[in-house]
């Protein structure tokens, strides 16, 4: 029985070669109700306000902070070529303009939350050299007393994170920090990255959304460097730009050349002060590129040899030493002198970590949880906060 | 109906409410956030009216993402506040799991910050959830150093251990146990207290044999104490109360006076706290054993649905009582 009743069924209906017409669905025929991204009309230009502008000596400091991360961390790969330094080292060749631009941006009081190529970040926000020499040759005097190396060199004091090497799961964190803003009615942001790899992970978007919906004052720059480790961004994702993401969130979202210093500085800054006034977070995408391999072991053998030659025209150090000697607002004289600054600055910060000691094998037992006799960890700073 | 406070009889949930309220109101960074914590009052109800009273910014209705619930509270205790966050089910912390084990459990190692925050987890069965509404993740956490794990089984400790974790500098997970929402009642002191973390309690003194357990296994082992008393076999109940860290002093000094040890928990058998607990004792206290060390726990498979299979699942008091009858006989 149950047999012949499918047969019955079957036959009443109309074989697929009969249909031969398109079904169109349309927008305002009551079916189809909306097509993405038609709703959001993003905005066409950013302002900044004219008191956030770069004077003179701002454009001469952001050169000097972008000599000093690329000498720093020249510096750094020597010292691990020397056997110096163990592990493994990450820098942020070529891409100085987005780490030192964005965190220019930040005023005193506000958090930054960087990530592993970021070097710039740290030192724009004021990170003393010694620290982080000391940090990368694991010396006691290291913002993490030797308990973790390279750019995972966060420091309590100066209200910068410590990233896990898990990316995107800064993210939440980051957004956990802004929040913390609004509970406490205070004008301060928080500016977070991730890479073009990074925004592939899951916590890109629970982050996002979080943000978004508690209207967290929270920057994001996606440091859109080509390559995760080894992979292209074709190969990560398939929108045209990671910036039209923000759409999805709700926020805005912006591309900026990333090898320019002064438009990533104003993109952030634009968008740094808009958060400031409780406007709510916004994302923008930094196009630049990796000059090294992923790590200091890496030869990159996988990017074409013409994109590195393409891309070191483009040097954002170089470039923008040129436009500031085009405007006279730096002599040849004075940036020998600049030069010669960042060079002593430098070694002398190298040398003086290179004589501070190990810590003591014994704290490998200590620190892992706060009350846990503070007295015998020199290291241990109590939250002031909590107090 | 007026809200419930010390010196009144209340139930386990109930504890926990108030504790919650009262830390709030003696600290005001203290702030909650969690799904559907707010307006509708928690899925179980564990912070019904704390909205109104505390308002939607430290009330947190947040959208559905765990790993975005745990993050924000890290960010949100490395920037001077004491979050308690909410897991609506513990079997849902998996997807907040890389947060609580790479960034809060490491931070003050890695970093010096401590990380003053609490996740709430309503845990384990007997509530017919199924699989994914009646898991005991605590051993996930137990193995990770920089967290404190706590699981209370009475009103009295859910009430004191509540305050401890909130004022406890580290991340501490507080597994809240389903089963005993609504089914313990006990009266509540006049005085506030907190109850140390790192402390078990002997819910129950005995002569003859040690259960180590905690939970809802605490009351299924003193109703199987009860039983066996009345056969003249004198039980003795270490309810740890916190699982990381473990109170080893208490557990050896019991199996010192008894000779004989049982631990039972709800947790599935392998890899569970018996094991850390047993090697604890055969480590410390070899010489004192009289009988092989003997493990009570569920099946080592996901937790089934169906109440006959539930049953056959989890361990009862039935359970308990066969094993503890073996080590009286031994």
């Amino acid at each position: 029985m149950p047999n012949k009743a499918k047969t019955e069924l079957t036959s009443k209906k109309k074989t697929e070669s009969s249909i031969t017409s398109d079904f169109v669905l349309k927008v305002g025929d009551g079916a189809l109700l909306y097509v993405a991204g038609g709703g959001a009309k993003p905005a066409s230009e950013l302002v900044l306000p004219a008191k956030f502008r770069l004077t003179d000596d701002e454009k001469i400091d952001l050169l000097y902070l972008m000599k000093k991360t690329r000498g720093t961390e020249n510096k750094i790969i020597k010292l691990y070529r020397q056997g110096k330094i163990v592990g493994g080292v990450y820098t942020g060749a070529g891409q100085e303009a987005t780490s030192v631009g964005t965190a220019y941006a930040l005023e005193k009081g506000d958090y930054l939350v960087p990530m592993h190529r970021d070097m710039g970040s740290h030192i724009a926000h004021g990170q003393d050299l010694r620290k982080i020499f000391s940090q990368y040759l694991g010396r006691v005097t290291a913002p993490t007393r030797g308990k973790e190396g390279n750019m995972h060199m966060g420091d309590f004091e100066k209200n910068i994170t410590c990233m896990i090497s898990h990316l995107g799961s800064n993210m939440p964190v980051a957004v956990g920090i802004a929040y913390s803003y609004i509970l406490r009615n205070e004008k301060h942001t928080v500016l977070t990255y991730i890479g073009d790899g990074g925004a592939s992970i899951g916590d890109f978007h629970e982050a996002l959304n979080f943000a978004s919906v508690v209207k967290a004052p929270l920057v994001l720059c996606i440091e859109n460097n080509q390559f995760a480790y080894s992979t292209p961004t074709r190969q990560q994702y398939n929108c045209t730009q990671l910036a039209d993401r923000a759409l999805a969130y709700g926020i805005p979202g912006y591309v900026v050349d990333g090898n320019d210093v002064e438009a990533v500085y104003s993109v952030t800054k634009a968008l740094i002060e808009r958060a400031r006034e409780g406007e709510g977070p916004a994302l923008f995408e930094s196009i630049s590129m990796r000059m090294h391999g992923h790590s200091a072991h890496d030869d990159a053998f996988y990017v074409p040899k013409s994109m590195f030659e393409e891309w070191a025209r483009k040097d954002p150090i170089l470039r923008y030493q040129k436009k500031l000697m085009e405007e006279d607002i730096l002599s040849e004289e004075e940036l020998a002198k600049l030069d010669q600054r960042v060079e002593t600055e430098i070694e002398e910060a190298a040398e003086w970590a290179l004589q501070q000691p190990e810590p003591p094998a014994y704290e490998a037992a200590l620190g892992v949880y706060a009350d846990e006799m503070p007295q015998l960890w020199a290291g241990y700073r109590p939250n002031p906060k909590l107090v | 109906m007026a809200e419930k406070g010390r010196g009144e009889v209340v139930t386990y949930i109930e504890a926990i409410t108030i504790g919650l309220r009262e830390e709030m109101e003696r600290d005001e960074r203290v702030w909650l956030l969690g799904e559907d914590i707010g307006v509708y009052g928690g899925a179980f109800k564990v912070t019904k009216g704390f909205i109104d009273k505390f308002g939607e910014k430290r009330v947190l209705d947040t959208p559905l993402s765990e790993s975005a619930i745990v993050g924000v509270a890290i960010g949100s205790a490395l920037n001077g506040m004491i979050p308690v966050a909410e897991m609506q089910f513990a079997d849902f912390i998996s997807s907040g799991f890389n947060q609580i084990v790479n960034q809060a459990a490491k931070m003050h190692y890695r970093y010096g910050a401590p990380v003053p925050m609490v996740i709430r987890a309503p845990t384990g069965g007997g509530v017919h959830g199924g699989p994914f509404h009646s898991q005991n993740p605590e051993m996930w956490f137990v193995k990770t150093p920089g967290l404190k794990v706590v699981e209370p089984s009475t009103p009295y400790d859910a009430y004191g251990l509540i305050k401890a974790a909130i004022r406890d500098p580290n991340p501490v997970i507080y597994f809240e146990h389903k089963y005993l929402y609504r089914r313990i009642k006990e009266k509540l002191p006049e005085e506030e207290y907190i109850v140390e973390i790192g402390k078990a309690d002997v819910k129950r003194e005995g002569t003859d044999i040690t259960v180590v357990t905690y939970g809802s296994m605490v009351h299924f082992s003193l109703e199987a104490a009860d039983i066996l008393s009345k056969e003249g076999v004198e039980v003795e109940i270490v309810d740890l109360r916190t699982l990381l860290p473990i109170d080893k002093e208490t557990i050896l000094k019991s199996v010192r006076k008894t000779g004989k040890l049982c631990i039972v928990h709800e947790d599935t058998l392998t890899a569970g706290m018996g094991g850390e607990i047993a090697a604890i004792v055969a480590e410390y206290a070899f010489d004192a054993l009289d009988a092989p060390i003997k493990r009570v726990a569920a099946l080592d498979t996901p937790v089934p649905y169906a109440p006959a299979l539930e049953a056959f699942f989890s361990p009862d008091t039935k359970k308990i009582l066969v094993a503890l009858r073996e080590l009286a006989a031994f």
